[in-house]
Parts: structure tokens; C-alpha cells; sequence
């Protein structure tokens, strides 16, 4: 299925036709997710109303390493099969990823304050975390760094490729080393240990952020392809035919 | 009215919990608002480009 995908012409198509249902199913869930999360759901017996910012903190977190490797294998496919919708694919969700992982972080701190008595620690999950945002970061202006395109696409590639060590070391690092950050209680060995009042609005909010997600990566995606074609519409125009640079030069 | 304020007070949290949601959704939001308007003005443009130009391919 994804080969049948991996042309743009027919990319168009699919992603045209899937774009008002991903944002429509994406807006529902984030509404109900909301309502759950900011009013149903039970404050914690231990962390009082405090615990509502887990709702957006959790799901963030978890996009902001689903969409990590996503880059990566983004970036794995355009290295070893040279195929350039999966490098503008990597391109298209790399600042959604940053974004997610910039409100996990922010969200974070703010939970940490009335929690843990302080906005930031240097420890392992959080610093990893802010390593992450730093390799989104990098692999963005790598990309952007090169006149020549396409070797800033290979340059951030291979970043991203690199920065997937960083993955595993995110989610263990709260059992491989001391932190106050708390240990997992949703994807653990032996099933959940969050109640079901709380986790199932986790889990809409979850697929909310998820659907987000895809909505906002076929539009940039699209956005992607449609730039690329004005370009080389305008190659083309400027070659061949003077009289249709008329192309409007609004957009580069 | 009381019930409404201390809902809005989240049981003296207000200060992180609802700058977290306004984070949240100050940035996903405004993500989303700039990436659905550059898609448009891309389409616009490809419209207006198309007609004039054959196609390449």
C-alpha cells in the first residue's frame, strides 16, 4: 500500500480525499477528549486538579517520539532507496514533532512546579527530552542549511538517523536511572496501572493528538508537492517559454 | 456562580493547569493556522500557474 502511495500524482489523490475526515475525526476527539480531561475526569487523590495537565503532557510526549521515528524512517528510506517523497515526508513532520515535544516540555515544567517544587531538574528524562527538541531542531536547520537541497536533505538524514539512539534512552530512563520524574503507568510490562476514569480520556485526547498529527502532515506534505511543482513550473517558464513566468513569485 | 469559581480556581492549581491547556493550544493551533494557510496559498498559486503553463511532465 505505501508503494501504490509513494507517487506523488497518486499521493495527491489519496491525501486530498483523506484531509477533511483526518481533521473533522481529529477535531471531535480533541473536543470530547477536552471536555473529559478539563471537567469528567476525577482530580488525583494524591495530585489534586494538578493531574489535568497529564492529558495534554502524556499524549505529547508520546507524538513527540512517534513522530521522531517517523522521521527517521523518513529519513532511513530517502538514504538507502533515494526515494524523495519519503525525505519530504520527514521534512513535512519534523516541525510537528518539535512542536509536540516544545508542549511536553512546557507542559512538563508546569507540572513540575506545584509537584515537584521546581520548574526544571537536570535529570535523565527531561534532559533526554530536551535533547530531542534540540535533534528536531538540528535536523530542521540542517536541512535548511545548503543551497543545494538535496544535500541538506541527506545532512539531516543522517542527523536523524543518528539522533534515534535517543529514543529508547527517553522511555527507559526512568527505570535505568534515579529521577523525579515518575515511572511509566500506561505502555508497561503487566498493563496499565492508571485507573480507567483517567485513562481512557488519556487515550481520546491520544488519538486526538494522533489524528492532529496526520491532518497536519498531509497538509504541509501536500504543501510540500505543490511548491515543488510551482518551482519547477517556473524553470520550465523561464526556459521555455517567456511569456509564462507570470507564475506568481508569492511563494519560493 | 461560587461552583464556577472554584472550578475555574482548579483546587489552587488554576496557574499551571490552564497555562498548560493555553500553551498547548497556543502552539498546535497556531501551527495549524500557518500550515492550512501556506497550503492554501499554494494551491492558489498553482491554480493561476497551471492554465497559463503546459504541463512539464
Amino acid at each position: 500500500m505505501l508503494s501504490t502511495l509513494a507517487n506523488p500524482a497518486r499521493f495527491m489523490r489519496f491525501s486530498g480525499a483523506a484531509l477533511p475526515w483526518l481533521g473533522g475525526a481529529s477535531l471531535v476527539f480533541l473536543a470530547v477528549g477536552l471536555a473529559w480531561a478539563l471537567v469528567l475526569a476525577p482530580p488525583d487523590y494524591q495530585q489534586g486538579e494538578s493531574v489535568r495537565i497529564m492529558f495534554i503532557h502524556v499524549p505529547a510526549a508520546w507524538m513527540a517520539l512517534s513522530v521522531y521515528l517517523f522521521v527517521a524512517i523518513g529519513s532511513g528510506v530517502a538514504l538507502i532507496w533515494r526515494h524523495p517523497l519519503a525525505e519530504i515526508a520527514a521534512q513535512a513532520a519534523a516541525p510537528v514533532g518539535a512542536a509536540f515535544t516544545f508542549v511536553c516540555l512546557v507542559t512538563g515544567s508546569l507540572w513540575g512546579r506545584p509537584m515537584w517544587g521546581t520548574w526544571w531538574v537536570w535529570d535523565a528524562r527531561l534532559t533526554s527530552v530536551l535533547v530531542l527538541f534540540f535533534l528536531y531542531l538540528g535536523y530542521i536547520a540542517l536541512v535548511n542549511a545548503f543551497d543545494d537541497t538535496s544535500r541538506g536533505a541527506r545532512a539531516g538524514s543522517l542527523l536523524a538517523l543518528v539522533g534515534i539512539v535517543n529514543l529508547p534512552i527517553i522511555k527507559f530512563s526512568v527505570d535505568w536511572w534515579n529521577t523525579l520524574h515518575q515511572p511509566a503507568s500506561v505502555l508497561r510490562l503487566g498493563g496499565p496501572t492508571i485507573d480507567v476514569s483517567m485513562l481512557v480520556p488519556l487515550l481520546v485526547m491520544a488519538l486526538g493528538f494522533g489524528l492532529l498529527f496526520g491532518w497536519l502532515f498531509l497538509v504541509r506534505m501536500r504543501t510540500a508537492l505543490n511548491e515543488r511543482r510551482l518551482r519547477a513550473l517556473r524553470i520550465y517558464g523561464e526556459t521555455s517559454e517567456p511569456a509564462a513566468t507570470g507564475v506568481r513569485p508569492a511563494l519560493r | 456562580m461560587d461552583a464556577l469559581a472554584s472550578y475555574f480556581a482548579m483546587g489552587g492549581y488554576a496557574g499551571f493547569v490552564w497555562p498548560a491547556y493555553a500553551v498547548a493550544a497556543a502552539v498546535l493551533g497556531g501551527l495549524a493556522l500557518q500550515s492550512w494557510r501556506r497550503y492554501r496559498a499554494s494551491q492558489d498559486a498553482l491554480r493561476s500557474a497551471e492554465p497559463r503553463v503546459p504541463e512539464p511532465r
